[in-house]
């Protein structure tokens, strides 16, 4: 044997990423930093449909030149890979599956931002995998673990990934080249020379801070109020989330509506503490007090043209577009009202007296229910969406809130209804209403499985483990768009509660 | 244009002799086509080798300063008719596409120029792929040499080995009159490496030299009496010479030791292609050093078919045990092999697939189990105390829970493509009119059988999609529908699929998803591209060829992007009285190929300071209500989910990351769809004129003084 293979100093470097993301790039240059520093570099990837916005991998062998030519692997093996870098969070997890982390060797570079799968975005619910799932097994795979958000820092810099990620790979001090010697890789590349350099720099400097948070980039939340004093008298526990929804019902429609709120929110509080609602840290009174600021602040057409034409409206959208606010920026909105949402502004007797009149409805559907697009930065539009947003004053009188105020009558009925004999059934039934959200269609759809969603409640409500029904409808409901898992879990239920009529 | 250009890197074909070349697999291949005197040249795009035909296409100066003829073939079929060049004259030719499947289009023509045998050097460069990222069915190449009796080589992947197998492959098909195949895995294609150059060579005879003296022979047209002829030759003289030149040559090869009492008692045998892979296994076994020294012998099979039974049987000689290692199946080569050592009466143990898996890509992974566990029965005593027993741990349940858990990303749709638009609307027709009976085609489209839009049932071939559909032709309660891409229409469709429904009287929809390119293989030009093409002829109208085969009833839609247009036309198709056909034909540019070309030069426009808007999309975060009906007609990448802190809220809300190119598809599917106002569209202004700067100061001061007075009447804050 001339050189033993252990000891040739061979390099094995695979690179994870969602196609799109530069991972071509980012090998090319490692090759070319490579053969510049006196290295012999091997780097194979597998293009075509796989990356179309599918999960790649690219790997790279890297030795120190010889006289003699190496014989170097074309594709990474499990448990025989020095470096791996990842370029979103779940393809490190990937990896780690994949058995290409391992603790005997490996240094992981791993960017902790998130790139949802259509899998998480198409759930009506909260279909998101969270970055916890994923970090103790990338902390516990890996021999050194690198974990920032480097796509934040590359489009901070106004670069892409691919140049942050070989900046961390220079922090980490992995590969046998100095800082210059990367930097002259990219230079030589010659395109995007100087955003791609602020990127690698930024990188750089976070790959070797002390201790890179592997804490995934959260936005702060801009909702979070100070306690009001208005909710003083409230138990303690419900008076966070109170606040909140104090300050969004007073910004929906006004101080009065504010009172209207506390006032549910005192006399659930007064039935909560006579059912032992203290033992429960007044669960039922905090999910009120989310739950009905929903309630109250559905969204009609005075709500959006509200939250279109606002000042901090404007600055949030040049702020996240990145545009200074001396530029020219054309807004144009998409709306599109059907009939139902255009009669529910008018007065509730009126409403209901067109409503009743088909002909009529058909008429003013051919007028008015059509797609529209505002150019929200003109004068004229913008005017018409500022009177629409002025109509919040007439609201009570409108026919949507005579509707609203029914269905939210019905809802805290039932719920207080069953607080006396299930504390954690009436909670759940309170969060029921998270399965009415979306305008129109998705509107009505989930209205229906809220009442779907009830009844089934209604179906178990003498049964002790009756929340936890509950809740099994309300995850189900959550699950998919057709309301499929949601017939399922009915289905079990009508089963046995039949059963048990019959008996 | 195509997605990747080598424009830059096709100048290192101009190398000259002695020099060191670097580059890509790819790359290196077409430089051995020009070393080797090629005449012509032509081929299909398709992984594993489209970037070749881009390399071809990029590098034509080149080849028309040596007179070599270029031909971007309309299918693999055409590419391997062309080869016919070569039965008469003695001229090289190349040709390149996919395998199995462009070997399936081609297998016609191929069967017949392995009938009539060639007088110029013919060679087939095929991709094959059998990993998880490979588009296509996995079968083997194998068959098609055997039953055609086509010379396979499958070299060893690194670049001064394929570079070899090129030449060889012009002399092998030369010395025995005989197509020869030289098979590429999609790696070995892409693999970056380097070799030593020799010159370019213009071909002796050039095809503008044959067409001043066209010749024929009667004896090699596939007909009777010659083509009885044909069968006897391929066994009497074709083959003896292919043998007579692979032993000559050495083409196959051995490595290791020749005699050696501990480890001469077994062996390996390998396909070229999978050398690397046997190597680093010995590698990490302490079996072989990184120069590829081995301790094991090896017989490397450049050659896979013919095999060639004197240098197998004598590799055998004297071993206990060999290994085979083939890469698919069936495992033709390990039947080959088996049936010469029962006649030849050995009594060798051969092993193959008994330890390698039967069916799929030969990973590391598999690789090193398989030989380590080959070892551990044949040859133990080589094998470290770590390897012979190892401590392995057992599979950790946490991680097989995460395999679970991790997000599927199977590919899709690009940002901004036009063919999202086209399935958000068939969505949308489906959920008024019902459930549809649709097939699929192979192309971009075909990602619309994946979620969210979960459309097409069945993928037939390239331009079968509405063919496949032909048993539903008569119509019933719904009627058909078939997807159709660009590509693939003018491949085999337009014939196969548009002639045989008017023909047979189908009352069909068939939607043509036109994005001016074949997109899914790099965005190549073809028939009906907009592009002018300097050496191409661009711009033949789908929509005419269509009517000129016989379709009446055909909408063209040149904004894939306005849904609610495409819905209602769809539904019309659906609908209508119209007897026979239906045709759809959605066109938009590929927004890949659009971004790449329009991107640069606007911001050139920018930076020269002229008047330029760029558009993105929007979401207002709290008009979002988190419920994604956007995101089930869309799975657009740059449409995400945004948890925002707010305590009163549940779900993530839609957001849209600044990789948005500002398509317009979430605002009308938004329209169309009904779902919720709050999606925008903001365009950014660039160098704005004075006048618009002035108008829209004044009405920027107007809507602030607005605002501010709303904000102090409703006592918020800013």
């Amino acid at each position: 044997m001339t050189a033993s293979f252990e000891h040739s100093g061979l390099i094995r470097l695979a690179i994870l990423a969602v196609g799109g993301q530069g991972g071509g790039v980012l090998s090319n240059w490692i090759v070319d930093l490579a053969e510049r520093n006196g290295y012999i570099a091997q780097s194979t990837s597998v293009p075509g449909v796989a990356q179309r916005t599918g999960a790649t991998i690219y790997y790279v062998e890297l030795l120190p030149d010889t006289s003699s030519p190496p014989v170097l692997a074309l594709m990474p093996s499990p448990g025989d890979v020095d470096i791996v870098i990842a370029a979103e969070i779940m393809e490190a997890g990937r990896a780690v599956t994949r058995g290409l982390v391992t603790p005997d060797r490996t240094t992981l570079i791993a960017s902790n931002h998130r790139m949802h799968a259509v899998s998480e975005k198409v759930v009506p619910g909260d279909g998101v995998i969270g970055n916890g799932l994923v970090l103790p097994h990338i902390q516990a795979a890996a021999h050194r673990l690198i974990c920032c958000d480097f796509a934040a820092i590359a489009a901070d810099t106004g670069s892409h990934i691919s140049a942050s990620l070989l900046g961390a790979l220079a922090g980490s001090d992995a590969l046998p080249f100095d800082r210059a010697a990367f930097e002259a890789t990219i230079t030589a590349s010659g395109r995007g020379v100087e955003p791609s350099l602020r990127a690698f720099g930024a990188a750089y400097a976070a790959a070797r801070a002390p201790a890179p948070s592997p804490s995934p980039h959260m936005p702060a939340p801009d909702h979070a109020a100070p306690r009001a004093p208005d909710v003083a008298h409230l138990p303690d526990p419900v008076q966070d989330m109170a606040s909140a929804g104090l300050a969004r019902v007073i910004d929906y429609q006004d101080t009065a509506y504010g009172q209207e709120y506390l006032d549910h929110l005192a006399s659930a509080a007064r039935a909560d503490a006579a059912q032992g609602g203290d033992a429960h840290q007044f669960a039922y009174t905090s999910t009120l007090a989310k739950y009905l600021a929903n309630a109250m602040c559905y969204d009609d057409i005075p709500r959006v043209a509200d939250l279109k034409t606002r000042s901090r409206r404007t600055a949030r959208v040049r702020d996240e577009l990145g545009v200074p606010s001396d530029a020219v920026l054309q807004l144009t909105e998409y709306f599109h009202p059907r009939t139902d949402e255009l009669l529910s502004l008018l007065p509730t007797r009126v409403g209901l007296w067109v409503e009743s009149r088909p002909a009529l409805v058909r008429g003013i559907a051919r007028l008015f229910s059509k797609g529209r697009r505002l150019r929200s930065d003109r004068l004229v539009p913008f005017l018409m969406l500022y009177w629409l947003a002025g109509q919040r004053r007439r609201r009570r009188g409108m026919l949507r809130h005579h509707r609203e105020l029914a269905h939210m009558q019905a809802w805290l009925g039932c719920a207080s209804q069953l607080l006396p004999l299930n504390y954690d059934l009436a909670v759940e039934t309170l969060g029921t209403r998270r399965l009415i959200k979306g305008y129109s269609d998705t509107h009505t759809r989930g209205l229906a499985k809220f009442d779907r969603v009830m009844q089934g409640i209604a179906l178990v409500q003498n049964r002790t483990d009756a929340a936890d029904w509950a809740r099994r409808l309300k995850t189900a409901a959550l699950a998919d768009v057709d309301g499929t898992q949601l017939d399922g879990v009915i289905q079990t239920i009508q089963s046995f509660s039949g059963t048990q009529a019959a008996e | 244009m195509a997605e990747r250009s080598f424009k830059s890197e096709v100048q290192h074909l101009r190398i000259p002799a002695g020099e060191t070349f670097r580059g890509e697999g790819i790359l290196a291949i077409t430089k051995a086509l020009l070393e080797n005197g090629v005449g012509y040249v032509g081929g299909y795009q398709g992984a594993p080798i489209s970037h070749l035909m881009d390399v071809l296409s990029d590098a034509q100066d080149i080849l028309s300063d040596l007179e070599i003829r270029f031909e971007a073939n309309a299918s693999e079929a055409a590419a391997a008719a062309m080869l016919a060049a070569s039965i008469n004259y003695p001229i090289r030719g190349a040709v390149t596409f996919k395998s199995v499947v462009g070997t399936n289009v081609a297998s016609d023509a191929l069967s017949n120029l392995a009938s009539a045998g060639v007088t110029g050097g013919a060679l087939i460069i095929v991709g094959e792929d059998y990993g998880e990222g490979s588009s296509i069915m996995q079968e083997r190449s194998h068959a098609f040499a055997m039953k055609s009796q086509i010379w396979l080589l499958d070299p060893r992947p690194n670049l001064p080995s394929m570079v070899q197998a090129v030449r060889h492959g012009f002399e092998l098909s030369e010395a025995s009159n005989t197509p020869v195949m030289l098979e590429l895995r999609i790696r070995a294609c892409h693999v970056h490496g380097a070799f030593t150059t020799r010159a370019n060579t213009p071909p002796p005879m050039t095809v503008a030299d044959a067409l001043k003296n066209p010749t024929r022979k009667t004896d090699r047209i596939v007909l009777p009496p010659a083509l009885f002829y044909h069968e006897q030759e391929k066994i009497a003289e074709r083959w003896p010479a292919a043998v007579q030149f692979i032993l000559d040559n050495r083409l196959n090869e051995h490595f290791g030791p020749e005699t050696d009492a501990e480890t001469g008692k077994i062996g390996i045998i390998t396909q070229g292609g999978m050398y690397n892979t046997v190597l680093r296994a010995l590698q990490r076994l302490g079996l072989a050093d990184i120069h590829g020294t081995s301790r094991i012998p090896l017989y490397v099979l450049n050659v896979t078919y013919p095999l060639i039974d004197s240098e197998f049987l004598q590799f055998c000689t004297g071993k206990d045990a060999v290994l085979v290692v083939e890469e698919g199946q069936p495992d033709f080569i390990e039947q080959a092999f088996a049936a010469m050592l029962y006649k030849a009466g050995q009594t060798v143990t051969l092993t193959g697939k008994d330890y390698l898996p039967r069916a799929g890509e030969y990973t590391g992974a598999a690789m090193y189990q398989g030989i380590t566990n080959f070892l551990r029965d044949h040859a133990i005593d080589l094998l470290s105390d770590a390897d012979r027993a190892p401590n392995t741990d057992a599979p950790d349940p946490a991680i097989a829970a995460l395999t679970k858990t991790l997000p599927q990303r199977p590919p899709g749709f690009c940002t901004g493509c036009p063919e999202r638009p086209i399935f958000a609307a068939l969505k949308m027709v489906q959920e008024e009119l019902g459930p549809h009976q649709i097939t699929g085609d192979i192309g971009c489209h075909l990602f619309s059988t994946q979620p969210p839009f979960e459309i097409g049932g069945s993928t037939m071939g390239y331009g079968l999609g509405p063919a496949s559909n032909a048993a539903f032709d008569a119509g019933g309660a719904t009627r058909p529908i078939s997807i159709l891409g660009d590509g693939g229409f003018w491949h085999n469709g337009l014939t196969s699929s548009i002639g045989n429904a008017v023909y047979n009287r189908s009352d069909g929809l068939t939607v043509i998803v036109d994005n001016y390119y074949s997109a899914a293989t790099g965005g190549q030009d073809l028939l009906s591209s907009r592009a002018d093409n300097e050496t191409k002829a661009t711009n033949n109208s789908i929509a005419g060829a269509i009517r000129g085969v016989g379709v009446d009833w055909i909408r063209q839609i040149d904004r894939t992007y306005d849904v609610p247009k495409l819905r209602d036309t769809l539904r019309e198709a659906l609908t209508t009285d119209a007897p026979g056909p239906k045709v759809v034909i959605a066109a938009s540019e590929c927004m890949l190929n659009r971004q790449r070309r329009e991107r640069p030069i606007r911001q050139q426009a920018i930076k020269a300071g002229q008047r330029q808007v760029v558009p993105r999309f929007g979401v207002d975060e709290d008009v979002c209500t988190g419920d994604h009906a956007c995101m089930r007609l869309s799975g657009c990448p740059s449409l995400g989910l945004k948890h925002t802190g707010d305590p009163l809220r549940d779900d993530p809300v839609a957001h849209i990351d600044q990789t948005c190119v500002g398509c317009g598809n979430c605002g009308e599917v938004a329209d169309a769809a009904v779902l919720c106002p709050s999606f925008y569209q903001a365009d950014r202004v660039h160098n704005p004129g004075w006048l618009e700067r002035r108008i829209n100061g004044m009405r920027k001061s107007v809507i602030t003084w607005l605002q501010q007075r709303r904000d102090r009447k409703w006592g918020r804050t800013a």
